[in-house]
Protein backbone atom coordinates (compact mmCIF):
# COMPACT_ATOMS: atom_id res chain seq x y z
CA UNK A 1 0.00 0.00 0.00
CA UNK A 2 1.27 3.56 -0.80
CA UNK A 3 2.09 5.95 1.64
CA UNK A 4 -1.35 8.05 2.64
CA UNK A 5 -1.19 12.22 1.85
CA UNK A 6 -3.71 14.65 2.44
CA UNK A 7 -7.06 14.29 0.22
CA UNK A 8 -7.70 17.17 -1.85
CA UNK A 9 -11.77 16.42 -0.78
CA UNK A 10 -10.67 16.67 2.81
CA UNK A 11 -9.04 19.97 2.45
CA UNK A 12 -10.56 22.93 3.92
CA UNK A 13 -10.79 26.12 2.10
CA UNK A 14 -11.20 29.58 2.83
CA UNK A 15 -11.33 32.71 0.06
CA UNK A 16 -8.15 34.03 2.28
CA UNK A 17 -6.72 30.85 2.15
CA UNK A 18 -3.88 29.50 -0.16
CA UNK A 19 -5.18 26.52 -2.02
CA UNK A 20 -3.49 23.35 -2.65
CA UNK A 21 -1.42 23.92 -5.90
CA UNK A 22 1.23 22.90 -7.69
CA UNK A 23 3.48 23.70 -5.25
CA UNK A 24 2.41 21.99 -2.75
CA UNK A 25 2.22 19.20 -4.52
CA UNK A 26 5.52 19.18 -5.61
CA UNK A 27 6.40 19.29 -1.92
CA UNK A 28 4.50 16.86 -0.94
CA UNK A 29 5.85 14.99 -3.56
CA UNK A 30 9.43 15.38 -2.48
CA UNK A 31 8.52 14.26 0.86
CA UNK A 32 7.05 11.23 -0.41
CA UNK A 33 9.81 10.51 -2.43
CA UNK A 34 12.23 11.02 0.73
CA UNK A 35 9.65 9.22 3.42
CA UNK A 36 12.04 5.87 3.96
CA UNK A 37 15.00 8.54 4.37
CA UNK A 38 12.43 10.68 6.78
CA UNK A 39 11.58 7.40 8.67
CA UNK A 40 14.82 6.34 9.33
CA UNK A 41 16.25 9.77 10.53
CA UNK A 42 13.44 8.92 13.62
CA UNK A 43 12.31 12.93 13.47
CA UNK A 44 10.68 13.45 17.06
CA UNK A 45 10.01 17.61 16.16
CA UNK A 46 8.50 18.68 13.39
CA UNK A 47 7.61 22.21 11.79
CA UNK A 48 5.85 23.29 8.70
CA UNK A 49 6.24 27.25 8.27
CA UNK A 50 3.09 28.97 6.74
CA UNK A 51 0.86 25.77 6.64
CA UNK A 52 -1.85 27.77 4.82
CA UNK A 53 -4.55 24.80 3.42
CA UNK A 54 -2.71 22.24 5.76
CA UNK A 55 -2.29 20.13 2.73
CA UNK A 56 1.52 19.51 3.57
CA UNK A 57 1.32 19.52 7.40
CA UNK A 58 -1.70 16.74 7.42
CA UNK A 59 0.21 14.94 4.43
CA UNK A 60 3.41 14.26 6.78
CA UNK A 61 1.89 13.24 9.32
CA UNK A 62 -0.09 10.78 7.50
CA UNK A 63 3.05 9.50 5.71
CA UNK A 64 5.00 9.14 8.94
CA UNK A 65 2.44 8.38 11.27
CA UNK A 66 1.74 4.68 10.81
CA UNK A 67 5.52 3.85 11.47
CA UNK A 68 6.15 6.94 13.76
CA UNK A 69 3.62 7.42 16.02
CA UNK A 70 4.25 10.31 18.91
CA UNK A 71 6.04 12.96 16.49
CA UNK A 72 5.42 16.42 17.23
CA UNK A 73 3.86 18.26 14.25
CA UNK A 74 4.32 22.13 14.70
CA UNK A 75 3.15 24.72 12.26
CA UNK A 76 2.65 28.05 11.97
CA UNK A 77 1.20 30.85 9.75
CA UNK A 78 0.87 34.78 9.35
CA UNK A 79 -2.76 34.58 8.37
CA UNK A 80 -5.05 33.56 11.26
CA UNK A 81 -7.68 32.13 8.78
CA UNK A 82 -4.96 30.10 7.48
CA UNK A 83 -4.79 28.27 11.25
CA UNK A 84 -8.05 27.33 11.57
CA UNK A 85 -8.43 26.08 7.74
CA UNK A 86 -5.40 23.51 8.69
CA UNK A 87 -7.12 22.99 11.72
CA UNK A 88 -10.13 21.58 9.97
CA UNK A 89 -7.88 19.64 7.07
CA UNK A 90 -6.03 17.99 10.14
CA UNK A 91 -9.55 17.24 11.53
CA UNK A 92 -10.80 15.26 8.23
CA UNK A 93 -7.41 13.32 8.42
CA UNK A 94 -7.70 12.55 11.74
CA UNK A 95 -4.44 13.90 12.52
CA UNK A 96 -2.93 16.52 14.77
CA UNK A 97 -0.45 19.46 14.58
CA UNK A 98 -0.14 22.11 17.13
CA UNK A 99 -0.92 25.47 15.73
CA UNK A 100 0.30 28.81 16.11
CA UNK A 101 -0.26 31.89 14.35
CA UNK A 102 3.05 33.75 13.85
CA UNK A 103 5.47 35.78 11.88
CA UNK A 104 7.82 32.60 10.44
CA UNK A 105 8.63 31.41 13.83
CA UNK A 106 8.73 34.12 16.17
CA UNK A 107 7.61 32.92 19.18
CA UNK A 108 9.75 29.73 19.00
CA UNK A 109 13.13 30.96 18.25
CA UNK A 110 14.39 31.31 21.65
CA UNK A 111 13.29 27.87 22.96
CA UNK A 112 12.28 25.72 19.99
CA UNK A 113 16.66 26.47 19.16
CA UNK A 114 18.33 22.86 17.92
CA UNK A 115 15.30 20.73 18.21
CA UNK A 116 13.61 20.48 14.95
CA UNK A 117 14.17 17.45 12.77
CA UNK A 118 12.15 18.15 9.55
CA UNK A 119 11.12 21.52 8.75
CA UNK A 120 9.35 21.78 5.90
CA UNK A 121 8.57 25.27 3.77
CA UNK A 122 7.07 26.75 0.75
CA UNK A 123 7.51 29.74 1.49
CA UNK A 124 5.73 33.43 -0.65
CA UNK A 125 8.23 32.78 -3.76
CA UNK A 126 5.87 35.10 -6.34
CA UNK A 127 8.94 38.33 -7.42
CA UNK A 128 6.31 41.36 -6.27
CA UNK A 129 6.69 44.86 -5.44
CA UNK A 130 8.51 45.18 -1.83
CA UNK A 131 4.76 47.12 -0.09
CA UNK A 132 3.04 44.06 -1.07
CA UNK A 133 4.85 41.72 1.05
CA UNK A 134 3.74 41.40 4.81
CA UNK A 135 0.19 42.02 3.67
CA UNK A 136 -3.00 40.24 5.45
CA UNK A 137 -4.61 38.12 4.04
CA UNK A 138 -4.01 35.06 0.91
CA UNK A 139 -1.26 37.71 -0.47
CA UNK A 140 1.06 36.85 2.12
CA UNK A 141 1.17 33.21 0.84
CA UNK A 142 2.90 34.65 -2.25
CA UNK A 143 4.03 38.23 -1.92
CA UNK A 144 7.95 37.49 -1.93
CA UNK A 145 9.29 40.61 -2.68
CA UNK A 146 12.07 41.59 -4.94
CA UNK A 147 13.30 38.09 -7.21
CA UNK A 148 10.91 36.25 -4.63
CA UNK A 149 13.33 36.36 -1.74
CA UNK A 150 12.43 38.87 0.40
CA UNK A 151 10.56 36.46 2.90
CA UNK A 152 13.08 33.13 1.91
CA UNK A 153 15.92 35.08 3.30
CA UNK A 154 14.87 35.83 5.97
CA UNK A 155 13.28 32.12 6.73
CA UNK A 156 17.04 30.67 6.13
CA UNK A 157 18.45 31.84 9.41
CA UNK A 158 15.61 31.05 11.31
CA UNK A 159 15.65 27.49 10.09
CA UNK A 160 19.31 27.70 10.70
CA UNK A 161 18.47 28.54 14.48
CA UNK A 162 15.78 25.62 14.78
CA UNK A 163 17.14 22.67 13.02
CA UNK A 164 18.68 20.04 14.87
CA UNK A 165 21.97 18.75 14.41
CA UNK A 166 20.59 16.01 12.34
CA UNK A 167 17.46 18.60 11.07
CA UNK A 168 16.72 18.94 7.51
CA UNK A 169 14.55 21.28 5.78
CA UNK A 170 12.68 21.11 2.39
CA UNK A 171 12.21 24.63 1.04
CA UNK A 172 9.79 25.37 -2.56
CA UNK A 173 11.70 27.71 -4.46
CA UNK A 174 11.12 29.38 -8.32
CA UNK A 175 13.80 29.53 -10.95
CA UNK A 176 13.23 33.54 -10.59
CA UNK A 177 14.33 32.69 -6.94
CA UNK A 178 17.81 31.89 -7.57
CA UNK A 179 18.05 28.88 -5.42
CA UNK A 180 21.58 28.36 -6.70
CA UNK A 181 22.27 31.43 -4.30
CA UNK A 182 20.00 29.85 -1.52
CA UNK A 183 22.51 26.53 -1.54
CA UNK A 184 25.43 29.00 -1.50
CA UNK A 185 24.24 30.97 1.17
CA UNK A 186 22.89 27.54 3.56
CA UNK A 187 26.52 26.40 2.10
CA UNK A 188 28.09 29.52 4.22
CA UNK A 189 25.93 28.76 6.74
CA UNK A 190 27.49 24.59 6.90
CA UNK A 191 24.55 23.15 4.76
CA UNK A 192 24.91 20.65 2.44
CA UNK A 193 21.67 20.86 -0.42
CA UNK A 194 20.00 18.65 -3.31
CA UNK A 195 17.28 18.98 -5.67
CA UNK A 196 14.28 16.79 -4.20
CA UNK A 197 11.96 17.25 -7.11
CA UNK A 198 11.90 19.59 -9.63
CA UNK A 199 9.10 20.32 -11.59
CA UNK A 200 7.88 22.85 -14.43
CA UNK A 201 4.28 23.46 -15.13
CA UNK A 202 3.26 26.19 -17.37
CA UNK A 203 3.68 29.48 -15.48
CA UNK A 204 6.85 28.06 -13.15
CA UNK A 205 10.08 26.12 -13.13
CA UNK A 206 9.76 24.60 -9.38
CA UNK A 207 12.84 22.86 -7.42
CA UNK A 208 12.47 21.80 -3.89
CA UNK A 209 15.39 21.10 -2.26
CA UNK A 210 16.81 19.92 0.55
CA UNK A 211 19.13 21.35 3.14
CA UNK A 212 21.41 19.54 5.95
CA UNK A 213 23.85 20.54 7.92
CA UNK A 214 27.29 19.38 6.49
CA UNK A 215 28.85 18.56 9.83
CA UNK A 216 27.19 15.02 9.24
CA UNK A 217 29.32 14.29 6.07
CA UNK A 218 32.08 15.81 8.10
CA UNK A 219 31.44 13.13 11.26
CA UNK A 220 30.94 10.69 8.01
CA UNK A 221 34.67 11.37 6.60
CA UNK A 222 36.21 10.69 10.06
CA UNK A 223 34.69 7.23 10.38
CA UNK A 224 35.56 6.41 6.54
CA UNK A 225 39.64 7.64 8.02
CA UNK A 226 39.71 5.56 11.00
CA UNK A 227 37.61 2.68 9.75
CA UNK A 228 38.70 2.55 6.68
CA UNK A 229 35.59 1.02 4.94
CA UNK A 230 34.95 0.96 1.29
CA UNK A 231 31.51 1.63 0.17
CA UNK A 232 29.25 -1.73 -0.70
CA UNK A 233 28.60 -2.73 -3.52
CA UNK A 234 25.14 -2.13 -3.49
CA UNK A 235 25.18 1.36 -2.53
CA UNK A 236 27.24 2.31 -5.05
CA UNK A 237 25.19 0.51 -7.97
CA UNK A 238 22.16 2.35 -6.20
CA UNK A 239 23.82 5.58 -6.63
CA UNK A 240 24.76 4.80 -10.32
CA UNK A 241 21.24 3.78 -10.76
CA UNK A 242 19.74 6.58 -9.41
CA UNK A 243 21.77 9.07 -11.42
CA UNK A 244 19.87 8.36 -14.92
CA UNK A 245 16.79 9.01 -12.71
CA UNK A 246 18.15 12.66 -11.77
CA UNK A 247 17.42 14.60 -15.33
CA UNK A 248 18.17 17.89 -14.05
CA UNK A 249 22.20 17.19 -13.04
CA UNK A 250 22.23 16.05 -16.78
CA UNK A 251 21.92 20.31 -17.19
CA UNK A 252 24.55 22.91 -18.18
CA UNK A 253 25.58 23.38 -14.53
CA UNK A 254 26.14 20.16 -13.61
CA UNK A 255 28.05 19.26 -16.74
CA UNK A 256 30.46 22.39 -16.25
CA UNK A 257 30.89 21.26 -12.20
CA UNK A 258 31.36 17.64 -13.05
CA UNK A 259 34.29 18.98 -15.90
CA UNK A 260 35.95 20.77 -12.89
CA UNK A 261 35.75 17.61 -10.54
CA UNK A 262 37.21 15.09 -13.03
CA UNK A 263 39.79 17.80 -13.55
CA UNK A 264 41.15 18.36 -9.95
CA UNK A 265 40.22 14.40 -9.49
CA UNK A 266 43.06 13.64 -11.69
CA UNK A 267 44.94 16.11 -9.60
CA UNK A 268 45.05 14.01 -6.90
CA UNK A 269 45.18 10.46 -9.03
CA UNK A 270 41.85 9.60 -8.16
CA UNK A 271 39.28 8.12 -10.62
CA UNK A 272 35.52 9.33 -10.44
CA UNK A 273 33.23 6.12 -10.71
CA UNK A 274 29.68 7.94 -10.68
CA UNK A 275 28.14 11.15 -9.94
CA UNK A 276 25.08 11.33 -8.05
CA UNK A 277 22.83 14.35 -7.56
CA UNK A 278 25.21 16.21 -5.02
CA UNK A 279 28.09 14.11 -4.64
CA UNK A 280 30.16 12.36 -7.15
CA UNK A 281 31.51 8.48 -6.07
CA UNK A 282 35.00 8.23 -6.81
CA UNK A 283 38.32 5.71 -6.29
CA UNK A 284 41.65 6.82 -5.29
CA UNK A 285 43.89 4.88 -7.09
CA UNK A 286 46.55 5.48 -4.19
CA UNK A 287 44.68 4.57 -1.06
CA UNK A 288 42.85 1.67 -2.84
CA UNK A 289 39.79 3.34 -0.98
CA UNK A 290 36.64 4.46 -2.66
CA UNK A 291 35.34 7.36 -1.24
CA UNK A 292 33.11 10.55 -1.95
CA UNK A 293 33.41 14.16 -2.62
CA UNK A 294 30.76 16.11 -2.08
CA UNK A 295 30.15 18.84 -4.55
CA UNK A 296 26.74 20.34 -3.50
CA UNK A 297 27.60 23.22 -3.43
CA UNK A 298 26.70 22.51 -6.38
CA UNK A 299 26.02 25.98 -7.86
CA UNK A 300 29.27 27.76 -7.07
CA UNK A 301 32.73 26.36 -5.96
CA UNK A 302 33.09 22.98 -5.68
CA UNK A 303 35.15 21.63 -2.86
CA UNK A 304 38.10 19.31 -4.75
CA UNK A 305 38.92 22.70 -6.55
CA UNK A 306 38.44 24.87 -3.64
CA UNK A 307 40.39 22.72 -1.19
CA UNK A 308 43.68 21.18 -2.27
CA UNK A 309 42.93 17.85 0.47
CA UNK A 310 39.18 16.66 -1.15
CA UNK A 311 37.08 15.97 1.88
CA UNK A 312 35.98 12.54 1.70
CA UNK A 313 33.62 10.77 3.02
CA UNK A 314 31.29 7.62 3.45
CA UNK A 315 31.62 4.18 3.99
CA UNK A 316 28.87 3.22 5.72
CA UNK A 317 25.43 2.15 3.92
CA UNK A 318 23.78 4.95 5.62
CA UNK A 319 25.42 7.96 3.81
CA UNK A 320 23.66 8.27 1.12
CA UNK A 321 21.22 8.15 -1.58
CA UNK A 322 19.92 9.78 1.58
CA UNK A 323 20.89 12.66 0.94
CA UNK B 1 -2.87 24.56 22.69
CA UNK B 2 -0.40 22.00 24.56
CA UNK B 3 1.70 22.83 27.64
CA UNK B 4 4.53 21.10 25.45
CA UNK B 5 4.17 24.14 22.77
CA UNK B 6 3.59 26.39 25.83
CA UNK B 7 7.15 25.55 27.36
CA UNK B 8 8.46 25.69 23.74
CA UNK B 9 6.68 29.54 23.61
CA UNK B 10 8.25 33.19 24.41
CA UNK B 11 7.15 36.47 24.09
CA UNK B 12 9.05 38.17 21.04
CA UNK B 13 8.35 41.61 21.59
CA UNK B 14 11.53 44.15 20.71
CA UNK B 15 13.57 45.41 23.85
CA UNK B 16 11.96 42.01 25.94
CA UNK B 17 15.32 40.61 27.57
CA UNK B 18 13.34 37.58 27.81
CA UNK B 19 9.82 36.93 27.89
CA UNK B 20 9.77 33.19 29.14
CA UNK B 21 7.38 31.80 30.30
CA UNK B 22 4.35 33.31 28.89
CA UNK B 23 1.25 33.47 31.60
CA UNK B 24 -1.73 31.38 31.03
CA UNK B 25 -4.52 33.09 31.54
CA UNK B 26 -7.52 30.13 31.05
CA UNK B 27 -10.75 30.42 29.45
CA UNK B 28 -11.66 26.60 28.81
CA UNK B 29 -9.62 23.57 29.29
CA UNK B 30 -9.80 20.26 27.37
CA UNK B 31 -8.50 16.80 27.36
CA UNK B 32 -7.64 14.68 24.74
CA UNK B 33 -6.00 11.73 24.44
CA UNK B 34 -3.06 10.70 23.44
CA UNK B 35 -0.66 7.11 22.75
CA UNK B 36 1.68 7.05 25.33
CA UNK B 37 5.14 7.59 24.17
CA UNK B 38 7.84 7.18 27.02
CA UNK B 39 10.42 7.31 24.32
CA UNK B 40 9.25 10.90 23.37
CA UNK B 41 9.11 12.25 26.88
CA UNK B 42 12.63 11.10 27.96
CA UNK B 43 13.88 12.89 24.82
CA UNK B 44 12.31 15.81 25.65
CA UNK B 45 12.70 16.14 29.00
CA UNK B 46 16.09 17.52 29.09
CA UNK B 47 14.90 20.79 27.03
CA UNK B 48 11.83 21.55 29.41
CA UNK B 49 11.83 24.45 31.68
CA UNK B 50 10.11 22.25 34.79
CA UNK B 51 8.78 24.61 36.88
CA UNK B 52 7.52 26.15 33.79
CA UNK B 53 5.85 23.43 33.02
CA UNK B 54 4.25 22.49 36.84
CA UNK B 55 3.47 26.13 36.88
CA UNK B 56 1.39 25.96 34.14
CA UNK B 57 -0.01 22.55 34.74
CA UNK B 58 -1.28 23.80 37.81
CA UNK B 59 -3.13 27.15 36.19
CA UNK B 60 -5.15 24.35 33.78
CA UNK B 61 -5.77 22.48 37.12
CA UNK B 62 -3.32 19.65 36.92
CA UNK B 63 -1.56 19.81 40.20
CA UNK B 64 -0.14 16.21 40.27
CA UNK B 65 3.60 17.13 38.77
CA UNK B 66 6.23 17.38 41.37
CA UNK B 67 7.80 20.71 42.43
CA UNK B 68 11.19 19.10 40.84
CA UNK B 69 12.26 16.52 38.64
CA UNK B 70 15.43 15.30 37.58
CA UNK B 71 16.39 12.43 34.71
CA UNK B 72 16.48 9.96 37.42
CA UNK B 73 12.51 10.11 37.60
CA UNK B 74 12.30 8.85 34.19
CA UNK B 75 13.16 5.33 35.17
CA UNK B 76 9.16 5.38 36.83
CA UNK B 77 6.29 4.71 34.70
CA UNK B 78 4.00 6.98 37.12
CA UNK B 79 5.98 9.52 36.61
CA UNK B 80 6.11 9.20 33.05
CA UNK B 81 2.49 9.10 33.09
CA UNK B 82 2.04 12.44 34.79
CA UNK B 83 4.57 14.32 32.58
CA UNK B 84 2.66 12.88 29.85
CA UNK B 85 -0.43 13.77 30.71
CA UNK B 86 0.75 17.16 31.63
CA UNK B 87 2.98 17.60 28.27
CA UNK B 88 0.22 16.39 25.75
CA UNK B 89 -3.14 16.10 26.82
CA UNK B 90 -3.93 18.64 28.68
CA UNK B 91 -4.91 22.11 26.14
CA UNK B 92 -5.55 25.42 26.23
CA UNK B 93 -8.70 25.73 24.19
CA UNK B 94 -9.52 29.50 24.92
CA UNK B 95 -7.98 32.21 27.09
CA UNK B 96 -4.42 34.00 26.95
CA UNK B 97 -0.78 33.78 27.20
CA UNK B 98 0.52 36.98 28.99
CA UNK B 99 4.36 37.95 28.56
CA UNK B 100 5.51 38.19 31.27
CA UNK B 101 7.97 41.10 30.91
CA UNK B 102 5.10 43.75 29.41
CA UNK B 103 1.85 42.29 30.01
CA UNK B 104 1.09 42.13 26.45
CA UNK B 105 -1.59 39.35 25.95
CA UNK B 106 -1.93 36.86 23.13
CA UNK B 107 -5.07 35.22 22.77
CA UNK B 108 -5.76 31.63 22.70
CA UNK B 109 -8.26 30.91 20.56
CA UNK B 110 -9.29 27.29 20.04
CA UNK B 111 -6.18 26.07 21.06
CA UNK B 112 -4.50 28.66 18.68
CA UNK B 113 -2.33 31.23 19.97
CA UNK B 114 -1.80 34.19 18.10
CA UNK B 115 1.52 35.07 18.80
CA UNK B 116 1.46 38.17 15.86
CA UNK B 117 2.92 41.05 16.76
CA UNK B 118 1.67 44.75 16.09
CA UNK B 119 3.94 47.00 13.79
CA UNK B 120 5.79 48.84 17.36
CA UNK B 121 6.67 45.05 18.48
CA UNK B 122 8.42 44.21 15.60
Amino acid sequence: MSPKTAQIRLVSSHPEVYEPCDDSFALVDALLADRTNILDHCPRLCLEVGCGSGYVIASLALMLGQELPGVYYFATDINPHALRVTRETLDAHAVDAELMCMDIASGLEKRLAGMVDVMVVNPPYVPTPDYEVGREGIASAWAGGENGRSVIDRILPVADRLLSDKGWLYMVTLTTNDPSQICLLMRKKGYASRIVVQRSTEEESLHIIKFWRDSDIQLDTKEILTTNKSVPARVKDSLVSQFSQLSFWRGKLIRSQRRRVRTAAEDHSIQITAFMSCICLIKSQSSKKRIVIDISSGVGKDRVTENPEPIFLSGKSTWSPRH
Amino acid sequence: MRLFTHNMLSSNIKGVANGFPLRIEVDQVVEKQVDFNPDFLRNMFPKLEWKALVDAARTLGYTELPEEADSSMLESEEFLRKLHHALLEIHLEEGALVCPETGRKFPVNKGIPNMLLHEDEV
